[in-house]
């Protein structure tokens, strides 16, 4: 971790419930600019729901999330803003069926009136080219593959020109041939120096990429360091223990 | 036949005339309601969603006829006894409103099922790309939303048209009173019943065949 470079979401004592339960216990994490952050643990460790609260699509129980210095919890910090600048891209794609692809990318840009139906289009064409589905434009999701809609999906949040992008077990969807066109957007990505919180199961990805793993489980991080650390040398028994069972 | 049809068929094509035009008043002012209590019910507040869930149950909860004639008779006599004043409503006033409040409460139940059948992946992806909540309703969720309400919303169209002969019952000149004042005049009721079946069951067919399209048209580029 490089201590000179700004922190671009800071997590102190977070809590998150669903009613009685209790799905976060006490979290507090910094991510920096440019920094790649890999979040794995098992199912039901609270991963998601912690990547959830960075953008708010999840109310926070307690304690701060600071994003880009905009404080989630205070109710005067317009969250509509915030989410302009962190892009998210979900475990099932979430493409909008009833637009094309052009459609689903320039919705958001020209809709808050952050750029003109050309610009937006302009750099529409641009994110497609980074991720290879320039010529898909004017398909609709229904036909393109599971690994095309995820890169659209990468492209869409692209469109917002964000400083950090969130990313909800992207490639869990996907059948195994796709998995790889998918990292290969999200390793170009890390290399242009995007700031990244990935939840996956990933392995390999997260060790070649990473440069902090976290390992969740009941609510709390257990382990953090880097891929060399986490993944390699685990300290904790339970993530020695999920680590023999997922590798 | 011929000789009732020659000799009441203007007075009865009038009267399917004036079906029509209630018909399209309470479905205009249905659809509004309808809209507003539908998003009242899906609307993340405690409040909105009781008072669609208490609107939707209670007009469901009373038959059209006892709408009707509240709103007709019991109304202006509430206002004349117990405000003391005067509000006088026509008989195509109060079967609209009656015709409106009962369809609003069922197109309201269609369009928040409508909307909750779409996935709510399709609210968080327009919501984290930072649109506000009212945006990604119109332009994310409702144009979804809509094509699967459209089969219910017409099937509530034809009953509501078919619903407007209880409202002769208020006195209204729409088809099944125009035509039990034909019967009361020339005694053939088994003619007029039978020529007055076959003009709702004209309409009705017209508009189902108009609605077959026009859903089709709307999914059409859909898999």
């Amino acid at each position: 971790m490089d201590a000179s470079k700004n922190v671009k979401i800071h997590v102190s004592h977070l809590q998150k419930s669903f009613g009685k339960l209790e799905v976060l216990k006490d979290i507090s994490y910094d991510v920096h600019e440019g920094e790649v952050v890999v979040i794995i643990g098992p199912s039901g460790s609270g991963k998601s729901t912690f990547l959830r609260c960075m953008n708010k699509l999840e109310e926070i129980s307690g304690g701060e999330v600071v994003v880009d210095g905009h404080n989630l919890t205070d109710r005067r910090v317009d969250i509509n803003k915030v989410r302009e600048n962190v892009g998210m891209v979900f475990q099932h794609f979430n493409l909008f069926p009833h637009m094309n692809v052009m459609q689903n990318l320039m919705l958001a840009p020209v809709d808050l009136k952050k750029a003109t139906k050309e610009e937006a289009k302009e750099r529409a064409l641009q994110m497609l080219r980074k991720v290879g589905m320039e010529d898909k434009a004017d398909a609709y999701p229904d036909q393109l593959s599971g690994g095309q809609k995820q890169r659209v999906a990468i492209a869409r949040a692209l469109c917002m020109a964000p400083d950090i992008m969130l990313f909800d077990e992207p490639t869990s969807a996907l059948d195994p041939e796709m998995v790889g066109e998918v990292l290969q957007v999200m390793k170009q990505l890390a290399a242009d120096g995007m700031t990244m919180v990935i939840v996956t199961h990933e392995m390999g990805f997260a060790r070649e990429v990473a440069d902090r793993v976290l390992f969740m489980d009941g609510g709390y991080i257990v382990e953090q360091g880097t891929p060399q650390e986490v993944l390699l040398n685990p300290k904790e028994p339970r993530t020695i223990d999920f680590l023999n069972k997922v590798l | 036949m011929i000789q009732i049809l020659s000799k009441y068929g203007q007075m009865l094509l009038f009267a399917m005339g004036q079906t029509l035009l209630l018909a399209l008043w309470g479905l205009f002012f249905a659809c509004i309601l309808g809209m507003i209590f539908g998003l009242l019910s899906v609307v993340r507040n405690k409040a909105c969603n009781v008072i669609a869930s208490i609107f939707v149950d209670v007009i469901r909860g009373v038959p059209m006829i006892v709408l009707a004639y509240f709103i007709f008779f019991g109304l202006p006599y509430a206002f004349k006894n117990f405000l003391g004043s005067r509000i006088t409503l026509t008989a195509l006033q109060a079967g609209t409103a009656a015709l409106a409040l009962n369809c609003g409460a069922y197109m309201a139940e269609i369009i928040r099922a409508g909307i909750q059948s779409v996935d709510p992946g399709q609210m968080e992806a327009a919501r984290s790309l930072g649109l506000p909540y009212w945006r990604a309703m119109i332009r994310v969720v409702l144009p979804q939303a809509i094509r699967t309400m459209i089969p219910s919303i017409i099937n509530q169209f034809i009953i509501t048209l078919k619903d407007t002969s209880i409202l002769s019952v208020i006195g209204f000149p729409e088809l099944v009173n125009t035509a039990k004042n034909v019967i009361a005049i020339s005694f053939k009721s088994f003619e007029v019943w039978g020529i007055v079946a076959v003009m709702y069951l004209i309409v009705i067919t017209i508009l189902s065949k108009i609605a077959k399209r026009l859903e089709r048209r709307l999914n059409r580029g859909r898999k």
